[in-house]
């Protein structure tokens, strides 16, 4: 029998790609809310008027001509939900060394998100609205951007996270586990979004 | 000292490991090293770049503030230089300084073989460095806060979000490190003082950062189109100053505490008994993360009945003296140690005492100031405070480095030098924060050269604050050269 080189124990492992994406994921959650705190701030601010139809007094904030299109937003919304099951999917197959079901969810995650990111164009493209138009147009501007940056770094994380999974590399289940807090979080963020400049307006 | 380093001797220096490489390939590989000691050192460089323009502009201002009817550069200058200021010492200095020092010392006291996500940190480095070029030419420029070029003032804040940027990722890299990179050998419970402390800051910077991110990005989307809504280039302070402002500043400086506590517990019988208590010190004073995520300043109002000053009592005691009471609770145990400690008083701990009890003098100049009937806010009492948060932040850096200068330069440096850089630069502190302090009651008004009630008076603080910079300058020039300096005899003393 050959005396093989006795390798040293692995470090414990505390789940520092996990940790990472939690303190980012934390930022991300300051970030969006942080934004909307400032939206709801001015939004407040903004003076009364009579509604369209006089029955009521309303904020003087959403401009009366701008129609936001509410399926391609619940759309979005629908589609984040989705690939965050699809993500935990992933974790899920990563579990049972399901190499090809792994790799087949990051891959839809990818495309779900590119999917919403393509829903946001379309909701920009429908409004028809310029970001100098007003306050309310520069602003929805700001944090509907911001959003779609941060569903762009989502995209990205399911893009990595698929190579590793393809390149073989599945051993790192909390990569998996990280992948899939990214984008509850990220959907967290855009169902706040969604809530308050979709909904409430 | 508790640090575990694994591999000094390699990390120190590890150019050696591979023979000699050359100029360009030294310099490649300090551009993209992934060793925490490089870039740490990076960030501290870079620091110090920064404090050295900072201290250069605080003297022409205060030349400028010595005799308003005298102008030594041009009027319409005067806002640059204020924004130069204010930016620098808060982005500039206080928060990357202690990420940096983190970044070289945290791996060792943890026991990490590496720092974790070593190529995010080294980003965070670049993402600050280019950061901050950026935000320098563009006050240059005619760019910043109130400037009058509509490109450089974007370009200012692209800079100050690249800055946020980068003192976020490093932030995460150093967390991470003491929360998931720590060997099993060091319970978190155990942890020592300067990695607990740059662990509270770490987290408040990732908390708070993020949401001046956010202000920066609506105001700059509003300046770069319209600006309709922010207020355009007069907006920017109002919107993003609490960057550079207080109570953020408080949550820069966090680590302050760590590096006093860790210099100050040298005897086991400290460590074991006091602990807890400087865990907890440590965790009140990040209760300023209350007012910097809110970014409200809660007044106490000492008008109306006894009600009405209760109800505004409370959230100025929350927001403003509670982290206070932190830092008086790491300064009572550190002085109690010293009491206790037989062993004599390390020349370090010299300018980490002095510069906590300047960051506690600030930090208590700006609970006055929040008093509504002391009416300081938009006096030159605000950049008392500032300058004290921020020099004092330097001091404790001095004392850190000349406490770790084995594990950041591989040598001891000589203890007696410290200790009188320690004295001048309190001194330096003393006399460039002091005087805004009672000209504040004066209503000297902040961001100005001009507008003073009481000329002659006003002549004597301005004269006594361009002098104090004027001192730290050369404190801080000479504990370069020290450190520089190829080999000291050391000196382990003690007096």
């Amino acid at each position: 029998m050959t005396a093989g080189l006795v390798t040293p124990p692995r470090p414990e492992s505390r789940h520092q790609v996990l940790l990472a994406t939690t303190a980012t994921a934390s930022g991300v959650i300051m970030l969006m809310f942080g934004m909307l705190g400032i939206w709801l701030r001015f939004r407040d601010l903004a003076p009364l008027r009579a509604s369209s139809n006089g029955t009521k007094m309303i904020r003087d904030w959403l401009p009366s001509d701008i129609k936001i299109p509410e399926v391609a937003t619940n759309t979005i919304l629908v589609t984040l939900v989705m690939a965050c099951v699809i993500a935990q999917w992933a974790v899920y197959a990563t579990r049972r060394d399901d190499s090809s079901h792994a790799s087949l969810a990051l891959a839809i995650v990818a495309l779900l998100g590119i999917a919403a990111i393509n829903a946001q164009v379309a909701v920009y493209l429908q409004m028809g609205i310029g970001v100098r138009d007003g306050a309310y147009q520069t602003m929805f501007y700001a944090v509907t951007g911001t959003m779609t940056v941060l569903l762009l770094s989502g995209v990205v994380f399911s893009l990595v996270a698929l190579f590793r999974a393809l390149a073989g590399r599945l051993g790192d289940r909390q990569v998996m586990s990280a992948h899939a807090l990214y984008w509850y979080v990220l959907t967290a963020a855009f169902g706040s979004m969604w809530f308050i400049v979709y909904v409430q307006k | 000292m508790s640090a575990l380093d694994v591999n000094s001797a390699l990390s120190a220096n590890p150019s050696h490991a591979h023979g000699s490489i050359g100029v360009v390939g030294t310099t490649a590989e300090w551009i993209t090293t992934t060793d925490h000691k490089r870039i740490g050192r990076l960030f501290i460089s870079g620091v110090l770049i920064w404090l050295i323009g900072v201290m250069g502009v605080a003297v022409v201002l205060g030349v400028e503030r010595i005799d308003p009817n005298s102008s030594v550069v041009p009027v319409d200058s005067i806002v640059q230089l204020f924004s130069f200021f204010r930016t620098g010492i808060a982005l500039g200095v206080m928060a990357p300084l202690f990420i940096g020092l983190g970044i070289v010392i945290i791996p060792l006291q943890v026991g990490a073989r590496a720092i974790a996500f070593a190529r995010l940190s080294l980003f965070g480095f670049y993402s600050w460095l280019i950061g901050s070029g950026v935000v320098v030419f563009s006050i240059i420029g005619n760019g910043g806060p109130s400037g009058g070029n509509m490109a450089m003032v974007d370009a200012y804040l692209l800079g100050v979000g690249l800055i946020i940027v980068g003192l976020f990722a490093a932030s995460i890299s150093v967390v991470t490190t003491v929360i998931g990179n720590r060997s099993s050998s060091v319970p978190m419970a155990e942890i020592p003082m300067f990695a607990w402390s740059v662990l509270v800051g770490g987290v408040g910077l990732i908390v708070t950062l993020p949401i001046h991110l956010g202000s920066l990005i609506y105001a700059a989307v509003d300046h770069h189109y319209d600006r309709l809504v922010f207020g355009g280039n007069f907006g920017i302070d109002k919107w993003i100053g609490g960057a550079f402002g207080q109570p953020q500043t408080f949550i820069y400086v966090i680590p302050v505490l760590g590096v006093l506590a860790e210099i100050a517990a040298t005897s086991d019988r400290m460590r074991k008994t006091m602990r807890t208590g400087l865990y907890f010190g440590v965790g009140i004073m990040s209760t300023a993360l209350l007012g910097a995520v809110t970014g409200t300043q809660h007044l106490f109002e000492w008008t109306g009945s006894m009600s009405d000053k209760l109800i505004s009592a409370i959230p100025f005691a929350l927001f403003n003296l509670l982290p206070l009471l932190g830092i008086l609770i790491v300064l009572g145990m550190s002085l109690l140690a010293l009491k206790n400690d037989s062993s004599g008083l390390l020349a370090p701990l010299v300018p980490a005492l002095l510069g906590v009890g300047m960051v506690f003098t600030g930090m208590l100049g700006h609970a006055v100031q929040m008093i509504s009937s002391a009416d300081l806010s938009g006096t030159v009492f605000e950049e008392g405070v500032s300058v004290y948060i921020g020099y004092g932040a330097v001091l404790v850096a001095i004392g850190a480095i000349a406490h770790w200068s084995n594990e950041l330069w591989g040598k001891s440096l000589p203890y007696g030098v410290i200790i009188g850089l320690g004295v001048a630069g309190f001194m330096a502190t003393v006399f460039a924060s002091l005087p805004y302090y009672i000209a504040g009651f004066t209503n000297q008004t902040a961001n100005s050269v001009a507008d003073f009630k009481d000329a002659g008076a006003n002549a004597l603080w301005n004269t006594s604050v361009t002098v104090g910079h004027v001192l730290m300058a050369l404190v801080v020039i000479g504990f370069v050269s020290v450190v520089l300096k190829p080999s000291h005899s050391t000196t382990e003393a003690t007096s």
